[in-house]
């Protein structure tokens, strides 16, 4: 990997900071979230519903797996390119009235957006719902510097009042049903009485009252961006409600956070995600608002406008090349719909503000395998491949997941730095380089099992022993009858499973004394058939991605 | 037809009786089955859990042993482990830095099929009662295991073998794309989920009143049936190669003490002895039982 180098004040790539840690491990935060009962109900019910509107839109398109793979190779096209494209950009905004300012990380977006809306003088800001902000924990950081920031998303208003974190890309409150949210909207709104009833179309008409007086009222706003056209300097919102349209033209003020990865080279290339985002993601033809402005345009709309181009982890991520296809993602947040370990879990148990598959891949390569308890993330899945099969911009999420596990096991859970930042001879030929590579490692549990199955595994012959004490584990009374060096046989199983006494001998073993009996297997069956046999037909492909 | 047999760890060391399966079906359409002995694994275990360099000398030893055999093609009664042979073992031996392997491990992939894809594109069997004699009077549903279905994309083929036998009674699968939560090492790493999902499709299979749930990787049907048994769960589950080789005259037994082990000779029906499963459960001592063949 040669380009590295990004159009920024960058000498190495960075590392994330702010919302993108799991605090406590997976398993652990997976226990306590799936105690709640009816958060999973409602996360079940929400996320088959969009799946399956999902799935009826997508298949009404006959390009479908064409407008995947033109959405996929244009993404690998912006980061082949990135430092070009994001100086192009950085022109066309600025020759078009707007101020480019660069954040490596969160705290430096963090103080920017503080101090732009600080040189203002005012100390309310509304806000367009956006996983930038939420990444570095913006509304946090104003809130300590006496800003109040409102969310104007319904669902994110809800999470706001509700003082309570988003668990979905998309439908940040997926976790609360409609008669939770009359509760919050209840306590946390003084203009709404017992009057309010849980019907949807009467929790929105009070939101849109409590919301309508800050419009008006409000100047400066602050939003995320889904797209940055490279060749016109424009920026877009793709949204439902309107709010995010309210937000971008009523203030003076317009300060947009945008990760540095939401670049498309030309306004042409919008055709092929402005069709693949909202079939994703709401399960809708069309999402009823995509916002577009391109800087300033005298007497319409803010005037003074500014985007903040966030690194925050993401140079980290390109400069993996088997990782970085994560950075094609549009945040459609149809992986987590499909996830069978998001739908039990929730959206809380990865700790970050991406959650699900994409999260689990997405978190701990912005923040380093080794930070925190992100390393438990890669292991959240059970490899199923639904999220891969539905990704509008096809990233292979369960083979990355495969690689960060692989990188998990190199870095020894966190002990070591990764493969790439271990000193090499030629970097580091001293005693402390010599030192450092030769750390000591004690082997864990699972490391042992692996180096053990290895050697079983690798030889028929040593199966064919290992397999000589299957008898042993019949006369084992009891349930934990497990044969460690089998695939997933091992600790936890016996927890939940029973396990059947095994066979007296293996088929490899029987084999070597039955092989020749075909003639009384065939009769004892009933006799021979005999099929002729078509033109060998072409093995199912294996090869291609979905 | 000269058929190499890849039995999969699973199946060799726990479910025998599904390679044996596996053999009386290709036997009894004339072809003869070869068992090349240097076998072990398809590295996925190692893979999934990011041990690639502990897999590497797994898929050296899978490469070596069916690149020396001699047959025409190979076949495995499993459709994860089928996929892990084209999508993880030349990337092992890449990682690895091994080239060659690579392009080996490529070519005995292109030659291993799953055994419904066998049967299905390359003997042409889509009739089990007719071309196979396979009969089996039940009610059975079917779970399409991930990797089967995303990966190799078999489509309906075991499915549809599967509602072709005999007797068979075949009702459709709520969710049944949904992931059942074993996931290897997934089911140990993450115990509470994989039970979670586990019992989701157990209640799937419960609700379609079916006496079992079959499908075609061994290594699910444990882990399903393994939650279902410590649930008391009424109905079990069997792997599709065992439904395709039960016939009339040598049918699979789904009642009685579960029993994995290949049954001997003298055991053969029609009158089997009673044999307990395990010390702790003793054999009825009135009338005989057959053991049962299903998890
Ligand atoms: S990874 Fe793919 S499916 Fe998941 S949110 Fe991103 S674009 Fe959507």
């Amino acid at each position: 990997m040669s380009r590295t180098a990004l159009g920024m004040p960058t000498i190495r790539p960075v590392h994330g900071h702010g919302n993108l840690h799991a605090d406590v491990d997976f398993p652990t935060a997976a226990k306590e979230e799936m105690a709640n009962i009816q958060m999973r109900a409602n996360i079940r019910h929400a996320t088959h519903t969009i799946r399956g509107k999902r799935a009826r839109v997508v298949e009404e398109l006959p390009d479908w797996q064409e407008l995947r793979t033109a959405g996929s190779a244009l993404k690998e096209q912006v980061m082949a390119n990135l430092p070009e494209l994001l100086e192009q950009f950085e022109k066309n905004f600025t020759a078009r009235g707007g101020t480019v300012h660069w954040a490596r990380d969160a705290a430096e977006a963090n103080r920017i957006i503080t101090e732009l809306i600080e040189a203002t003088g005012t100390t309310d800001v509304i806000k367009v719902k956006s996983m930038a902000t939420a990444e570095i924990d913006l509304e946090r950081h104003l809130a300590e510097h006496g800003i109040t920031a409102t969310e104007t998303d319904l669902a994110e208003l809800i999470v706001q009042l509700g003082h309570d974190r988003s668990s979905h890309i998309l439908v940040p409150a997926i976790h609360k049903n409609r008669h939770e949210i009359r509760d919050i909207f209840l306590s946390e709104m003084p203009e709404t009485d017992d009057s309010l009833t849980s019907e949807p179309r009467d929790l929105a008409e009070a939101a849109r009252a409590h919301l309508r007086e800050k419009f008006l009222s409000t100047s400066v706003a602050v939003s995320g961006a889904n797209f940055g056209v490279t060749e016109t300097g424009t920026l877009t919102v793709v949204e439902s409600e309107g709010n995010g349209r309210m937000c971008l033209t009523l203030p003076d003020t317009l300060i947009t956070v945008m990760g540095i990865e939401k670049l498309v080279p030309t306004f042409q290339d919008l055709e092929v995600y402005l069709q693949l985002l909202p079939r994703s993601s709401t399960g809708e033809r069309m999402n009823p608002y995509t916002s577009m402005w391109t800087g300033v345009t005298p007497g319409d709309g803010p005037q003074d406008v500014h985007v903040v181009l966030l690194d925050n982890g993401r140079s980290a991520v390109l400069a993996d090349p088997a990782g970085r296809s994560a950075l094609h993602c549009i945040r459609c947040s149809a992986c987590l719909n499909v996830c069978p370990v998001y739908e039990q879990a929730g959206g809380h148990a990865y700790g970050s503000t991406y959650p699900g598959p994409i999260g689990a891949i997405l978190s701990p390569q912005m923040t380093g395998i080794t930070a925190a308890e992100n390393s438990s993330l890669p292991y959240a899945s059970s490899l199923c491949g639904a999220c891969y099969d539905v990704c509008p911009v096809k990233i292979n999420i369960p083979e990355i997941l495969v690689h960060l596990r692989d990188e998990d096991v190199r870095t020894r859970h966190g002990e070591r730095p990764p493969t790439e930042q271990r000193p090499t001879e030629e970097a580091s030929p001293g005693l402390a380089g010599r030192l450092f590579r030769r750390l000591p490692r004690v082997p864990s549990e699972m490391d042992v099992m692996m180096k053990g199955a290895s050697t079983v595994m690798s030889s028929g012959r040593r199966m064919a022993l290992a397999e000589k004490a299957l008898p042993l584990g019949r006369a084992l009374a009891g349930r934990d009858r497990a044969i460690s060096w089998l695939p997933g046989m091992a600790g936890g199983w016996t927890d939940e499973r029973d396990i059947p006494a095994p066979p007296r001998e293996s088929f490899r073993n029987w084999w070597a004394d039955h092989a020749a009996e075909t003639e009384d297997r065939v009769r004892q069956d009933g006799g021979s058939r005999h099929v002729p046999a078509p033109d060998r037909a072409d093995h199912t492909d294996e090869e291609d991605s979905p | 037809m000269r058929i190499a047999l890849f039995a999969t760890c699973i199946v060799d060391a726990l479910y025998p009786r599904v390679a044996l399966a596996t053999v009386r079906i290709l036997e009894r359409l004339g072809h003869e089955v070869v068992f090349p002995s240097g076998q072990g694994c398809c590295s996925q275990m190692h893979v999934n859990s990011g041990y690639l360099d502990d897999a590497l000398p797994v898929v050296r030893n899978h490469v070596r042993a069916f690149t020396a055999a001699d047959y025409d093609v190979a076949v495995a009664p499993s459709g994860s482990c089928v996929a892990s042979l084209g999508h993880q073992q030349p990337m092992v031996a890449r990682a690895g830095g091994d080239e060659d392997l690579a392009r080996m491990a490529e070519s005995v992939a292109g030659n291993t099929y799953e055994l419904s894809q066998l049967l299905v594109d390359v003997l042409g069997v889509t009739d089990a009662a007719g071309q196979l004699g396979s009969w089996f009077p039940h009610t059975v549903t079917y779970h399409p295991s991930c990797h089967g279905m995303r990966l190799l994309r078999l489509d309906d083929r075991q499915k549809d073998l599967v509602r072709s036998v005999g007797g068979l009674d075949y009702v459709e699968l709520p969710d049944a794309d949904e992931c059942c939560g074993f996931g290897g090492t997934f089911s140990f790493k993450n115990s509470d989920v994989s039970a979670a999902m586990a019992e989701e499709k157990i209640e799937n299979i419960v609700s379609t009143g079916a006496e079992l749930c079959t499908g075609g990787d061994a290594s699910c049907l444990l882990h399903l049936g393994g939650a279902m048994s410590r649930r008391g769960t009424e109905a079990a589950t069997v792997h599709f190669a065992e439904i395709l080789a039960s016939t009339q005259q040598n049918p699979l037994e789904i009642s009685g003490p579960v029993e994995l082990s290949i049954p001997s000779p003298s055991s053969r029906r029609p009158c089997p002895p009673a044999r307990p499963s395990t010390p702790s459960t003793p054999a009825p001592t009135t009338a005989p039982t057959a053991d049962r063949g299903v998890l």
